[in-house]
């Protein structure tokens, strides 16, 4: 089992959703994060006073699948939240040890 | 921090009683001792020359015919909805415009000083203002009224005020009460994020009695400004260059808030903002065109002529911007109509709609000016920049009257540009160096008074946490 985590642009959400729900992903957690890698924060100015803000809103997708499944996820997303510019965001895959639905206690591949 | 507390709220209650005791005792022992000439003296024009050019033009209609005051059912229905408009400029007009300028952490202080203030100075007024403003002060007329009418004990149903013989005394009374409101509310801006809300508290009691109320009775009261022939229709130098200059002192007094320069202090919430400017450039309209104390053509073209400089000072602003910072933002745009409204104020009974429009381009652009590199050329922290809008404002409007009175729109007003006046304008600019020379200095004395006694600033951990919580035990949950 592969644990992907992306990182991408707010307004990318719904388009890397319906590609998600397309592969058959039974289900995501996302999050509104706030970082910066190589897009940086940018300038804000109020009333003259000039504010750098160093970490942008980004929107993270957490989605737990099974190992076989996992790079056709990570194209779906990369295809799906690129723009092409800068500041896109970036996906990581882990190894997941162990996966347990509460409800019902099935267990790894079965609670996915 | 709970035994200050305590003691704090030992000693002012202790204070408060005593403070009424006397003021009680002395409001009946001056109803008792003239006992039926007490109102009529205050109601007949004051006993020195009335000032030459003062603004309502009501007293003119009142001097012909003061002895039965005729009530005007549209004058009053008038006064009424502009005693309404402009309460509505402080709670929610100013508290939402500041509220949404500071940090989240502050937005409920910064709240909590507009409406608390709105409380108070409403009793202080009751209790003493009104009085201080619009009576006759004796011997010492020229500086400051009387206390013939503490606690509104002569104010009966049917009583008229001089300045405003066609509507009853307690619509003028609580008209004058608002504006009265909103003066020190606005100062708030200066010192947002770092006050102690007991020394807020102090200090607005204190600057109402000690600086609105002689600067209000100069202008309108019959006192020395009036007297100079000083052009103020509706609190352009009484109420924005007062306000400013009180905010430049205190933000010089208070120091600069924790981290200023250095840490981001932008704006929360520039939606609340954009809904108290709007509220306010909506209530400036009882401002000014209630000043009129009438409902005709005087009132009409203080209407159109606010909103004309309104309009013009918004652009002014935001094309100044975008051309120097190469965006046109939100907050230039708001402070802009601000800027406007402030400096058509004190003009808005004596332009014509040209009039208006200069006087719209020159304090968006001067505005600007003043809250963007003078303050970082200087270096004070006037942190919502009351100085730079309003005090500046009402200085510009204060001489551009001056200059663009026009005796067709007013008799009253005789300007430079249409009546060739020009020692009007010499007049406006001495008006404005009294206003902010005793402003400024009453203003320190108070503050050091303050500052000797409760304290003015919060500590640095409560700054640094926000007011919220500290002050007020309460937060806005996202």
């Amino acid at each position: 089992m592969k644990f992907v985590t992306a990182i991408i642009k707010p307004f990318k959400l719904e388009e890397v959703r319906e590609a998600l729900s397309a592969l058959g992903v039974q289900g995501m957690t996302v999050s509104e994060v706030k970082g910066y890698g190589r897009q940086k924060g940018h300038t804000e100015i109020y009333r003259g006073a000039e504010y750098a803000v160093n970490f942008l809103p980004k929107i993270k997708i957490e989605v737990a699948v099974r190992s076989e499944m996992a790079q056709a996820v990570v194209e779906a997303i990369t295809a799906s939240a690129r723009t092409g510019q800068i500041g896109d965001g970036k996906i990581f895959v882990t190894a997941v040890d162990q996966v347990v639905r509460i409800r019902t206690g099935e267990t790894d591949n079965d609670a996915l | 921090m709970m035994n200050d507390i305590t003691k704090w709220l030992g000693r002012t209650i202790i204070a408060g009683a005593a403070a009424l005791v006397i003021f009680s005792g002395q409001a009946y022992g001056q109803a008792e001792a003239p006992p039926a000439e007490a109102p009529a003296a205050t109601e007949a024009a004051p006993s020195e020359p009335p000032a030459p050019a003062e603004t309502a033009p009501a007293e003119a209609a009142a001097a012909e015919a003061p002895a039965a005051p005729m009530l005007n059912s549209g004058d009053t229905a008038w006064m009424l909805t502009s005693t309404a408009l402009v309460l509505l400029m402080t709670i929610p007009g100013v508290a939402l415009f500041y509220g949404g300028m500071v940090r989240k952490k502050n937005v409920l202080a910064t709240m909590a000083q507009s409406f608390s203030v709105t409380a108070l100075i409403t009793v202080l007024w009751m209790a003493i203002g009104y009085s201080l403003v619009f009576t006759d002060g004796g011997s010492l007329q020229s500086v400051i009224g009387g206390l013939s009418y503490m606690f509104l004990a002569p104010m009966g149903l049917n009583s008229t005020h001089a300045l405003a013989a066609t509507i009853p005394e307690s619509v003028f009374m609580t008209f004058q009460m608002t504006f009265a409101i909103i003066t020190p509310a606005l100062i708030a801006g200066a010192f947002a994020d770092r006050m102690k809300f007991s020394a807020l508290l102090w200090f607005m009691g204190l600057w109402l009695i000690f600086v609105y109320a002689p600067i209000a009775h100069w202008v309108w009261g019959g006192g020395l400004l009036g007297s100079m022939g000083v052009l103020d229709y509706a609190g352009g130098t009484v109420v924005h260059l007062n306000a400013g200059t009180a905010g430049l002192v205190c933000a010089l007094v208070l120091g600069k808030r924790v981290g200023y320069g250095s840490e981001n202090m932008a704006p929360h919430n520039l939606v609340l903002s954009m809904i108290g400017a709007s509220l306010l450039w909506v209530g400036w309209f009882g401002f000014n065109a209630g000043s009129a104390v009438s409902a005709g053509a005087n009132a009409g073209m203080a209407m159109a002529v606010t909103q004309i400089a309104t309009g013009a000072a918004a652009l002014a602003w935001m094309f100044a911007e975008w051309i120097v910072a190469k965006k046109p933002s939100v907050l230039g745009m708001i402070s802009g109509a601000i800027a406007g409204l402030v400096a058509i104020t004190p003009a808005s009974g004596f332009v014509d709609p040209m009039g208006a429009l200069w006087i719209g381009i020159a304090a968006g652009v001067v505005c600007y000016l003043a809250s963007v590199p003078m303050k970082r050329a200087f270096g004070y922290d006037d942190a919502l920049d009351v100085w730079g809008v309003h005090g500046v404002g009402g200085a510009v409007g204060a001489v551009l009257t001056g200059v663009f009175a026009n005796s067709a729109i007013n008799s009253l007003g005789m300007g430079w540009v249409h009546d060739g006046n020009f020692g009007q304008v010499i007049t406006q600019i001495l008006g404005v160096l009294y206003t902010f020379v005793y402003c400024a200095i009453a203003t320190f004395i108070i503050l050091k008074v303050v500052d000797l006694t409760v304290g003015l600033r919060v500590k640095r951990d409560v700054e640094v946490e926000g007011l919220d919580i500290n002050l007020h035990g309460e937060t806005v949950h996202s």
